[in-house]
Formats: structure tokens, sequence, C-alpha cells
């Protein structure tokens, strides 16, 4: 029988606040354990959460980027539920009525484009951490993450495979950095992902039952796990088994799902509005505001590459896939406007290059992309040959001088004075005359031995074009 | 320079005794502090450290020397266990929070502290504010000082007997059903609760977050109206604290009461009201028609249905907010567990005392799959409608009157075996507290065993200051809450 | 409606308080006593009367994003049943 993969995501994205979502205390990643909560994150008896801006601020965004209803009022409710590193013992969440629903993202996988539906996006604060190294048989909790700020950003199960859940998760992680709404750092998990995944017969318009795979915290493991599920899901109803809705983890170690314990209770949540939050109220000019201080998308700035710099489609893609690089291209473009290929293809291929291999971010980059644009204008103006700006390019990254400098001290101008190349050529004709016969008995080699002659004579420096075209006069003359 | 009856004067009689230096803080500090000791029979207290009364009412003493004094520096109060506070244990009742210490003080007593008042200590109460008789403290029943085989009322127990019995002229307590109403009308003082969300619940234990609602018991409306004024404002910490600017309650106290109208609702005058009761109530308001309101009658058709609706949605409330005493971070843990689930059950089943559970219970229930709507929904949409009520009657009338309770005070033992009829001790206290309104009890007289009886008033939003009015001029015709149980 | 022993340990379960049977059957009596007085509410139409979640309407207040206090672990931790190198402790957690 033939199998549909369905999958639908749940991302928790960490929004980018100074502060905690309930509590004035900084959500900076990496303190000492249980050094950064307040007596709020501690659920103290006796305190009481108080909404941020600037988490409401940033689902605005997210809702905004997305073509999502943004609800004018939204519920706040606590989700029950036992857990030691949940100090209250509910989440403070939305349910009912949550702050963004609808919109969806266009994704790419190979030259398909798709549009996944998002069902909505939320906000809640996240829990704390069970630590489970040996503390004489118990486990040890700290609470500094605990009421970070959450935007959980669920999609409708549009997906039907790996390669589309990927797509997916990728386009969102570039979405949100895109909208500064969060730093993506996956390691961290600022950015992490629930996969519902089921199977069914292909033709069947029936979902299967499904598994959530929690916590996927690299495009990697989201990939792997899907396809893990996937079979064992399939295996098992080959078996004449049935798949059982459950809650799973997935462990890289062993490349396998598994059941998590801890889920094993039939959950009931018992969500109710929280009394101690007032419905959230986002007035319409707030979200103008907001609207009106939104970058440009990635998807519509796409657009506007393939048709103001006649790029590629594959190549303004790629150039969208970051704000960063988006913007190191924006910046070439508008120190170089004639050449804006030029530009893309270094961007693309040397610096990104050189960016992977120090592993570095663009920001960090010793080249801006004005000095870069300074270099590939020396190109496009025909004092460097390609071949030479790569070398200029090189001690650029090195040096951090500017190409100009570089070239000067060099020497490394490119011969294109017609005089001086005829010279050159007429003395490698006259003293190879084999090969002159040579081509002209037919053998097309010849003719680049004898450019590599020329080349050489002038050390490099000559213009390629220039010593083609006066070579090609002088022999067939 | 302190007369026998020192601990009988008015707040405002301190506050001038203070302020002509006339009598020390800490003369008055050590005045309270041995009555609190001579009266331990009562069970009032819970924690009393006199070295911390001692160092505050040193520092309100440099205060008024100064010339930085509030009205209330140097004046003693104390603090209901349901607010944690710095310098004493905060238990909330509960054997679960037994030695506990917040590193925080809450926003009332924090206010209170500013305008310079001394702390005497923590008082007894039932378990996170649920009860109505105070025997449901996890440290001992807390005496009616007018008769000691008589409960004093509850939540707010240990708060009505140390002002009942003069040893604290001023206490902090708590409402969320009648909590501070039914332990006034039951030890015979003013119980005055503000609108809810004028006093912050910052710092405050939470049992029902959308009807707790702190306030005070004192011995005259003029002296909570003089307490309320550094009590309550705008707090921002407590995203339901509203922000108004703040007020002088005692304002109006002095206006004379023509013209007033006096709203008598029926349905508090029904078959379950006990004859000594209503013939008290009847009196005072005859007295507020002496004095020239005018009484109108006025019907509340749902306030009987208060009491169910306040058992769905107190329930649903404090079983959520009582869920972060699982015993991980602090408060009891069990010492034998077989794994983390039953550790934290364990935990729960023996810091928690049978009401607390019982209503644990009830919420999770109301909460869970399949019954929200018919419970928590319903009771929501029902609550709504006797507020609406609420709101209708004040087109009529500018003040409401009726009994506090069905009866005077019960005895130990009489009631706490069946809940349901503990819980009808506050017929007539939830309806208000469903809305959210002010309202507050006065003395007005005794009925069986001459056990003090309450009446209710409670008013508009925000309406504080014509409810003390109608207060302040009733006290002013009457003695009833001059009247100090006898022995103390 | 009334409950039944099977209601009182599933909520009992979720509620996280151990009980025993004893306790069981006298909350059971106490609850459904409890409910039957809970379910007079039932008979009030509450048709199109939108539920009152708090006493005073009004929206939420929106605090600005700023760092206004430090962590505060020793006075957070001060009350801890168990604890070591900064962390509370607890029984084994297993995932």
């Amino acid at each position: 029988m033939l199998w549909e993969t369905v999958i639908g995501l749940e991302t928790h994205a960490q929004l980018s606040t100074h502060s905690k979502i309930f509590s004035g205390v900084s959500t900076k990643f990496g303190a000492e354990p249980n050094t950064q909560a307040s007596v709020i994150d501690f659920a103290l008896p006796g305190v009481l959460p108080v909404l941020n801006r600037g988490a409401v601020e940033r689902a605005i965004r997210l809702g905004l980027a997305v073509g999502g209803k943004i609800n004018r009022r939204s519920i706040f409710a606590r989700k029950n539920y036992f857990y030691p590193d949940l100090p209250k013992g509910y989440q403070i969440s939305q349910y009912e009525i949550p702050v963004v629903e609808g919109g969806g993202l266009t994704i790419r996988v190979g030259d398909v484009e798709k549009f996944i539906r998002l069902t909505r996006a939320h906000l809640e604060e996240d829990a704390g951490k069970s630590l489970h190294e040996d503390f004489a048989g118990m486990s040890g909790i700290d609470l500094n993450r605990a009421g970070t700020p959450l935007l959980e950003i669920v999609s409708e199960p549009d997906m039907r495979s790996s390669a589309e859940a990927v797509a997916y998760a990728r386009s969102l992680h570039t979405l949100v950095q895109w909208i500064g709404i969060c730093d993506g750092n996956m390691q961290e998990g600022s950015f992490r992902c629930d996969a519902n995944v089921s199977v069914r017969p292909l033709g069947s318009d029936r979902l299967g039952t499904r598994c959530e795979i929690k916590n996927l915290n690299s495009f990697r493991f989201l990939e792997r796990a899907i396809e893990f599920e996937v079979r064992r899901q399939i295996g098992l109803i080959e078996d004449g088994g049935r798949v059982v809705q459950e809650t799973r983890l997935y462990d890289p170690d062993r490349d396998e799902t598994r059941s998590m314990r801890s889920k094993e209770d039939a959950q009931d949540y018992r969500y109710f509005p929280d009394p101690d939050l007032l419905p959230l109220e986002i007035a319409d000019d707030w979200v103008e505001a907001t609207r009106q201080a939104m970058p440009e998308l990635p998807a519509a700035m796409r657009e506007r590459f393939v048709t103001d710099y006649a790029l590629a489609p594959y190549d303004a893609a790629a150039l969208t896939g970051g704000r960063d690089i988006a913007d190191f291209f924006e910046a070439m473009v508008r120190h170089l406007p004639t050449e804006p290929k030029l530009c893309a293809n270094w961007l693309m291929g040397e610096v990104s290059a050189r960016v992977n291999r120090d592993q570095i971010g663009l920001g960090a980059a010793p080249v801006s992309a004005q000095a870069l644009a300074g270099l590939l204008a020396r190109i496009a103006d025909g004092t460097l040959s390609g071949k030479m700006a790569k070398e200029v390019f090189d001690a650029m990254w090195e040096g951090g001088e500017s190409a100009d400098a570089l070239i000067e001290q060099r020497g490394l101008r490119q011969i294109s004075d017609g005089g001086a190349i005829e010279v050159m050529v007429d003395e490698v004709l006259a003293a190879n005359p084999k090969s002159v016969a040579e081509f002209r008995s037919g053998k097309d080699k010849a003719f680049n031995a004898l450019v590599g002659r020329v080349m050489k004579a002038a050390r490099g420096k000559a213009n390629p074009a220039q010593v083609n075209e006066v070579l090609k006069r002088k022999l067939d003359a | 320079m302190i007369g026998d009856a020192l601990h009988r004067s008015t707040i405002a009689d301190l506050s001038r005794l203070l302020s002509a230096r006339e009598v020390s803080a800490v003369e008055l500090a050590h005045l309270y502090l041995n009555r609190i000791d001579a009266h331990r029979d009562l069970n009032a207290f819970l924690d009393v450290r006199p070295e911390v009364t001692l160092a505050q009412a040193a520092a309100a003493d440099a205060r008024l020397a100064c010339g930085d004094a509030t009205p209330l520096t140097g004046i003693p109060v104390a603090h209901k266990d349901i607010f944690v506070t710095r310098d004493f244990a905060s238990t909330a009742g509960s054997r679960m929070l037994a030695g506990y210490m917040s590193p925080f003080d809450a926003a009332v007593v924090e206010n209170l502290g500013a305008a310079g008042m001394v702390t005497l200590g923590k008082l007894n109460c039932d378990e996170f504010a649920m009860g109505s008789s105070n025997e449901n403290s996890a440290y001992g029943n807390v005496l009616n000082p007018w008769d000691k085989s008589a409960v004093p009322g509850g939540s707010s127990g240990g708060s009505s007997a140390a002002v009942a019995a003069r040893i604290a002229p001023v206490a902090t307590a708590t409402d969320t059903g009648g909590s501070i109403r039914e332990p006034a009308a039951f030890t015979g003082i003013t119980g005055t609760k503000p609108t809810y969300g004028r006093p912050s619940r910052w710092g405050m234990i939470a049992f029902a977050s959308s009807l707790d609602t702190a306030g005070l018991m004192t011995g005259s409306a003029e002296d909570a109206a003089l307490v309320l004024n550094a009590m309550v404002g705008f707090d921002a910490r407590d995203s339901t604290s509203i922000d108004r600017p703040p007020e002088d309650y005692t304002r109006s106290l002095a206006q004379p009461l023509n013209g007033m109208r006096i709203g008598v609702p029926g349905e508090f005058f029904g078959a379950g009201l006990a004859a000594d009761v209503e013939s008290a109530i009847r009196t005072a308001l005859d007295t507020y028609r002496g004095l020239g309101a005018t009484l109108v009658d006025i019907s509340l058709p749902n306030a009987e249905l208060g009491i169910p609706v306040y058992y769905v949605v107190a329930p649903a409330e404090c079983s959520s907010n009582l869920s972060r005493f699982d015993g991980v971070r602090y408060g009891h843990r069990a010492k034998n567990y077989s794994d983390l689930t039953d550790m934290i059950k364990k935990s729960r089943a023996e810091g928690l005392g049978p009401e607390p559970k019982r209503r644990i219970l009830i919420g999770a229930y109301v909460l869970s799959h399949g019954y929200y709507d018919a419970y928590y929904i319903k009771a929501q949409q029902v609550r709504r409608l006797i507020a609406d009520e609420f709101r209708e009657a004040f087109r009529l009338c500018d003040v409401i009157a009726g009994p506090v309770t069905t009866s005077v005070a019960f005895g130990f033992g009489e009631k706490a075996a069946d809940p349901v009829s503990m819980y009808m001790s506050d017929l007539y206290t939830i309806p208000g507290s469903l809305a959210g309104i002010p309202s507050m009890s006065i003395p007005c007289g005794f009925g069986a065993h001459q056990r003090p009886v309450g009446l209710q008033l409670m008013a508009n939003y925000f309406d504080e200051a014509r409810m003390l009015n109608a207060a302040h001029q009733y006290q002013l015709a009457t003695d009833w809450h001059r009247l100090v149980p006898p022995g103390f | 409606m009334s409950l039944s022993l099977a209601d009182v340990a599933r909520i009992a379960h979720l509620a996280r308080i151990e009980i025993t049977a004893t306790e069981a059957d006298r909350t059971l009596a106490q609850l459904n006593d409890i409910f039957s007085m809970i379910e007079k509410m039932q008979a009030v139409d509450t048709t199109g009367i939108e539920p009152m979640a708090h006493p005073l309407g009004g929206h939420q207040r929106l605090r600005e994003d700023l760092v206004t206090e430090t962590g505060r672990r020793e006075t957070s931790l001060a009350n801890a049943p168990a604890q070591r190198d900064g962390l509370f402790l607890v029984p084994k957690v297993i995932e």
C-alpha cells in the first residue's frame, strides 16, 4: 500500500525581549542556576503577573508578517498540570482566544512552492529546566528559563514530507529572525519544534492517529525524527497494529523516537481564564504603528530582486535567506548599482565560503559591503581580472585594506593598454613559431598555449579579453 | 500617662495622643504586646516578635519627633496571616507553610508600614482563608472574646477576635466571600471590605483571585476610613489593581443622612434569617429612618444563587492557585515517598487541611473536561446576573442595608461536620463579593446568648466614602461599637 | 447528577492529592452534598449572558520591557526543602 505522511508543526519561538513575560528579570541565557528568576518566577506565595508590552508587540509583528488576523482582544488562560519545573502548577498561556489567528507561509522544496496555513500563534511563558545529572538519585530544578516569553506558532497539518516540514521550519526560522522577534538560536532552545505526525493510505481524506514528537531543536533532528516516526507508524500498521496517540521524544544518539513516560496520563489541563490577568486589548493604532515599522519581508524582497535586479529566482531566494545576507547584498548594490548580478555571485560565492570557513556571521566579516563593492567596481571597469580580484579579496579579508590601496601597493593593475599588449603578442608569436604553425594547421589547443605565454610575459596582469582579441587578429592575418 | 482604658481608644484618639507626645509609639507597642500576652488563650496571634515590633515603634517615635509623621505613625496594627511579611512567618493558617519566611512584604503591609504603623504580629485565620469559623486553621481555634464557647467567625477570625478584645487597635483582614464581614459581625466590631481591585493583592496569599479583597477590622467606621486612606491605592504589580487617584475616605463622614436612600433587599429577610438577628437589624433600620434616611424596598432575586455560584468560582480559582504548593521550592515536603508524583501527592495530602483539599477537588472537577461549560461558565454567567442586579438596585438607592449573617456566632463544632451548612453562613455576604462592591459590617445589637449582631452596609463600586458615612452616622447615634467584651 | 468514587479518584489524581479509601468515601458524600447545592444555579436561564471573569471590566495593563529586578537566589532558596549547588532538588524526574 502507498502511504501519505501528514505533518503539522507547533513551534516555540523564544521572544527576544529584555525581560520576562510576567516579571522584570532579564531573559539572558547562561546565568548560574536560579539566579535569573524573581519571586514571580519562583511562584512564591503572594506574587502576581504583569504582562510585558515587548512580548505583545513581537506577537503583533509575527501576525502581520504571516498575514494573520490580530485579535483585538485575547485572553490569557491557565493550563494546569504538575511538573517540578512548572513553579505555579500552571502555565499561563492563551487558549480559546489567541493573539494571532490564521495566516501562512510559502515554502519551497526544490522548484515547487507551497503555502502552509497557520492555525494560530499565542503568547505563553516557558517552564524551567530539570537537570538529570545525579544529585544522590535526585534531579535538580533550575528556574532561570521559567517565565521566558514564548510565541507558540501552530501550523495546519499541511505538510506531506519531512522535506516540507524542514522547509517550513527553516522558512519560519528565517522569518522570526528577519522581523526581529527571536534570535533563532536553536542550541540554546530559542527556536524549537514539536511535530505532529500521522500516516494514512494515499488518497484517503481521513487523518490517521497522530503522535507528537516533542522538543526538536535542530532541522536535522526534525527531519530524522519525522522519517523515523513515519517508518515506525507504517511498520506498525502494516504489521496489523495500530498507532496510539501519544507524546514521543526523539533520541538523536539512537536515531529513534520513544514514548514519554511523564505524559502517559491522559491530560486534562483544566484551562480557564487567568483571573490575575485582564483581557489583552490591542488597539488599531498599535497594529498600524507596528505595521509601519515592519521591515520589507523576505517574500516581497525576493520578488523585488527578481524584477529590479534581474536575478534568477533561486539566487533571489538565497539572498533573502536571512536578514544579514539580504542587507549585505542591498548595501553592495547601493554602492555598485550597475552590477547586481556580480554582487550576488560574489556574495553567494567567495564571501559565503569564507564566512562558513571562518564560522563567523556576515556581520563579523572583515570586508564590508562597501569595501567589497569597491573591489567589484575594479572588475567592472576592467582594472582587475576575476582571478586578480580573488587575490585582492584574500588580502582584504586578511588585512582589511581597500581594494584600490592593495591594487596600488602590489602593482596589480591589469594591463589594458592596447599598444603594450600588441608588443607582447608580437614577441610571443616571434618566439614560438612552432605553436603558430600548429594553430594554423588546425590545432585549436595551440591558441590556449599562446594565450598562456602572453599572460606569463605580462605576469598575469594583461587583460585576458584583450589578449585573446589581439592574438586572434594577428594569427588570422 | 497610660490610663486603664487607653486600649479602648479609637485610632483618631491614639493619633492625637501620639502627635501631642502624650504617649509614645514604644509605650503603645508595649501596651498591646502585654495585652496580646495576657490574652494568649484567644489564640488570635500566630507570630509575635516583640523585638521587631519595638524596633518599628522606636522608628515611629523618631518620625514623630522630627515632624515627619502621618496620622497613623506609631499606631499598632496586626496582619492577617494571609499577607506575606518579611519580618514574621507567613503561614496562611496552613501546615503547608509552617515557618515560611517571605522575602518581601505584601503591598498592604508595605503601605501601612510606610505610613508609620507598627506591626504587632500575624493573626490566625482559616487555612488559606477558607472557612467561616476559623476552625479550619492548622494552628487551632480562635475564641470569640464575647463568648469563648462561640466561634469568632472566619476566615479572618484572628483579626476579629484581636480587635474585639482590643489586643490590637486595628487588624488587616481579607474577604473572599464574607471573611471580613461575618467575623466582624460575630465579634461586634466594624469590618470593612473595599471595592475589589482598590487595595492591591500583591503579597496576599491567593485563594480566589477574582474575589480576594483586602480590608480592615476596626473599632469604628471612622477608624476604618483613616486606615483605609493609607492602605489602598493603585499598585502596578497587580494587574487587577484599579488605577484611580487616591481619595480621602473620611471626607463624607460628617454628612447628615437626610435624603440618603437605603435599599432593603427583601431576599435578605427570608425564612433562613434568625429572629434575634432580624429584630436587631429592623431596629437599626428604624434608627436610620430616625437619622433622616429613606428606606427603599429593593430586590436582588438571584442573590440566593450566590452560594452555588461562589462554590464553583472560588474552588476553581483556588484549585489552580494552590497548585504551587507542591513541596518543590518551599513549604511542606513529605518525608516518605516512592517517586516524584508520590512526593507531590503526599506533601499536599499532609500539608493541606480538609477544607482546602475539598475545595481543590471541587475546583478540579468543575474545570475538568466535559464539566467546564456546565459549571464554570454557567457560574460566571449567573455571577454577572447577580452583579447586574446590584447595578440596578443602586439606581434606586445609595446604600443597601441588611443582615450580615443568618444567626449570631455559633458554637465550636456545630457546623464543622457539615460543609454545606457552614457554607450557608455566607448567604448574605457572598453576593456583594461576587459583584465586587464595597461592603461592611457594623455592630447593631445582641442576639441569643448575648452574642453580637452585625448590620451589613453595601455601596456601589468605589462608593466607599458614602458607605462609611452611613456607618459613621449610625455609630454617632448608637453605642454598640463602643462596647467591649467583659474582661477586655 | 452525582459523582462516583472513580470521579473522586480521578480529580484527586489531577489535583495531586493522595487520598485514602476512607477519605474517598467521606469526600464523595460531601462533594455530592455540595454539588446538589450547586445544581440550583442550573435553573436560571443564562442564554446570551457573557460570563463574568472579573468584577470590573477593563483590560490588561502592560509593563514596559525593562529589566527592573535581579534574581534573588539566596532568598528564594532559603525556604527550599532540599537544595544543592543552587538547584532545588526533587525525586528523579522521568521524561
